[in-house]
């Protein structure tokens, strides 16, 4: 694999090249030739990483940490491999930082219950945010009920800014604060540094949810100073049903186990069981193997074109999107950010049509985006709207299908007027 | 007409604008636009269908012995595939409405066509219209 330090400038990443790396870009749909942009719900995989999936699946395949066959320890080590690969992907301190999940709902809510246990007191509250997806939301507000606590919101202003001139005040009581990096209804890029800071001086740690920025932004944990951080796989190139839960040694070493099982034990009696080190305390049972194997393979694709590569090609992109989008007649930005504060989402309404009205007539067109409330209520009840239309960016959308959005929305206006 | 001779309608308008998906969905969106409106009075929570993306009321009304609808959505295409629901089964009585096998969404080739929700949102309306048929139905037997 090509090191990330020493990549094409930025102006030579060829996106029909990289375009070629997706199978699933070549095929038609409704007699079109198909426009994706729906990657905030889940993004395409590269030949490298079904190829990656399959060459375990073809040649290694056998369970971890457990066989004391050749089989076993191939795939062991693949496995901890794949681990390392995203430690050095987010920069944390430790390999054993990293834990897999299912995801990033699974690991903010294996957060919220383990540090809920142990730290959350009747009265306390959790500070998140009023752009965030329900599985920053729910995790939080089950195990409150459950202590007596309440969750407390960073609110949003008209443009979709979070507002945090008031976030000391907001800190007092607050027990952790749990914010996305970038909003996966409209795509704002959240000031997560600030937040950090403020609650660290308030000595409350933070979760930052940063399932719609790794593909977009790099991100460095010990940069950001984040306590938690959780993304997943398949927003990222990778497959589905995995995921990555970042966490401080010193957070995770205090926080109780989350579920039971094999892996997680060092020792088992009747009267008492003893659980294993980091990592495998929060990993119960036989891993996702090929998962982790897919988003290694995922991320080394991701850091041989390079992430300022990928954000400088997706800013340019997004320039060119809002500049098209905004001429239509009667389009509706929701959330006013500019192409630099903004991460691969433009949410939007045109005139009084219905979002899904307009994306079914999109659909027809062979044109996939998203319509609907984007998993986060709060957010669309704020803006007084049913929904938005969304549509989100990888680094293989060109022009053209921007170009071919524009041309849809306009015909969808059309025959929906 | 009976149910049956209105949905055989409808088959016969589908058929008649072959393939061309624009020319069905500008079809459906004027079906939509003529929709025997709501009184407003009655676009209340009780109302509103579950299972839609899109809000959809619908009210009933039961005049000598035939069930009346009346509905609004606030999506476009919504609204005129509840026209099309309404067409076919309003104005019957409710053993007619019970006893009729619908036939023509999946005759038109909407099925194929519509997004998975959009058509469960149909069929949580039709279960509803049915829903309302049985009620009355066994009202009326018991009483």
């Amino acid at each position: 694999m090509q090191d990330s330090q020493t990549i094409l400038a930025p102006s030579t990443l060829d996106i029909e090249v990289i375009r070629k790396d997706f199978p699933i870009l070549e095929r038609e749909v409704y007699g079109h030739p198909l426009v994706y942009l729906d990657n905030a719900a889940t993004t395409q995989k590269p030949e490298q990483v079904l190829a990656a999936m399959d060459e375990y699946y073809h040649t290694i395949n056998a369970n971890v940490h457990r066989g004391v066959h050749y089989l076993s320890q191939r795939a062991t080590d693949a496995y901890e491999a794949a681990r390392h690969t995203v430690a050095e992907f987010i920069n944390a301190r430790h390999t054993h930082e990293i834990i897999f999940t299912r995801g990033t709902s699974e690991a903010i809510n294996l957060v919220a219950a383990v540090f809920g246990k142990k730290f959350l007191k009747p009265g306390d509250q959790v500070l998140v945010s009023a752009v965030e997806h329900h599985s920053n939301i729910v995790p939080w507000q089950l195990i409150a009920e459950e202590k007596g606590a309440a969750l407390k919101v960073i609110p949003v202003d008209e443009n979709g800014d979070l507002v945090i001139d008031e976030l000391d005040h907001l800190l007092k009581g607050v027990a952790i604060v749990a914010v996305n990096y970038v909003s996966n209804s409209l795509g704002g890029i959240n000031p997560v540094r600030e937040i950090i800071a403020a609650a660290h001086r308030h000595g409350v740690p933070v979760l930052v949810d940063a399932a719609q920025a790794v593909q977009h932004l790099t991100v460095d944990v010990q940069e950001l100073d984040a306590d938690f951080l959780a993304f997943s796989s398949h927003k990222l190139y990778g497959p589905t049903g995995f995921g990555i839960l970042y966490g401080k040694e010193e957070w995770l070493n205090q926080l109780p186990p989350y579920q039971g099982g094999g892996e997680m034990i060092r020792t088992v009696s009747f009267e008492k069981t003893t659980y294993n080190d980091l990592p495998y305390k929060f990993e119960a049972g036989t891993p996702d193997i090929a998962g982790a194997i897919g988003l290694a393979a995922a991320i080394n694709y991701v850091q041989n074109l390079g992430l300022d590569n990928i954000q400088q090609a997706e800013h340019s992109l997004m320039s060119h999107a809002i500049d098209t989008l905004t001429q239509i007649e009667d389009f509706r930005l929701i959330g006013k950010f500019d192409a630099a504060h903004r991460a691969g989402v433009i949410s939007f309404l045109v005139g009084n049509i219905h979002p899904f009205d307009l994306g079914e007539i999109l659909d027809k067109q062979g044109i996939a985006v998203r319509t609907g409330h984007h998993c986060a209520q709060p957010v669309m009840d704020r803006y007084c709207i049913p929904g938005t239309v969304r549509a989100s960016l990888a680094i293989y959308n060109n022009r053209t299908d921007i170009d071919r959005l524009a041309a849809g929305i306009k015909k969808a206006a059309k025959l929906l007027a | 007409m009976t149910i049956q001779e209105e949905q055989d309608e409808i088959i016969a308008d589908f058929e008649f604008l072959g393939n061309n998906w624009d020319d069905k969905y500008e079809y459906i969106i004027q079906l939509g636009k003529e929709l025997p409106l709501i009184d407003p009075q009655y676009k209340k929570e009780e109302n509103l269908i579950k299972g839609c993306q899109s809000r959809v009321w619908l009210h009933t009304d039961f005049k000598d012995g035939k069930l009346l609808f009346t509905a609004d959505s606030d999506a476009v295409i919504t609204k005129g595939l509840i026209a099309l629901l309404i067409k076919v089964l309003s104005g019957h009585t409710p053993k007619e409405i019970i006893d009729a096998n619908i036939t023509f969404i999946d005759a038109i080739g909407l099925t194929s066509h519509l997004s998975p929700t959009r058509s469960n949102g149909l069929l949580s309306m039709l279960k509803q219209i049915k829903l309302y048929a049985v009620a009355l139905q066994s009202k009326s037997l018991h009483s």
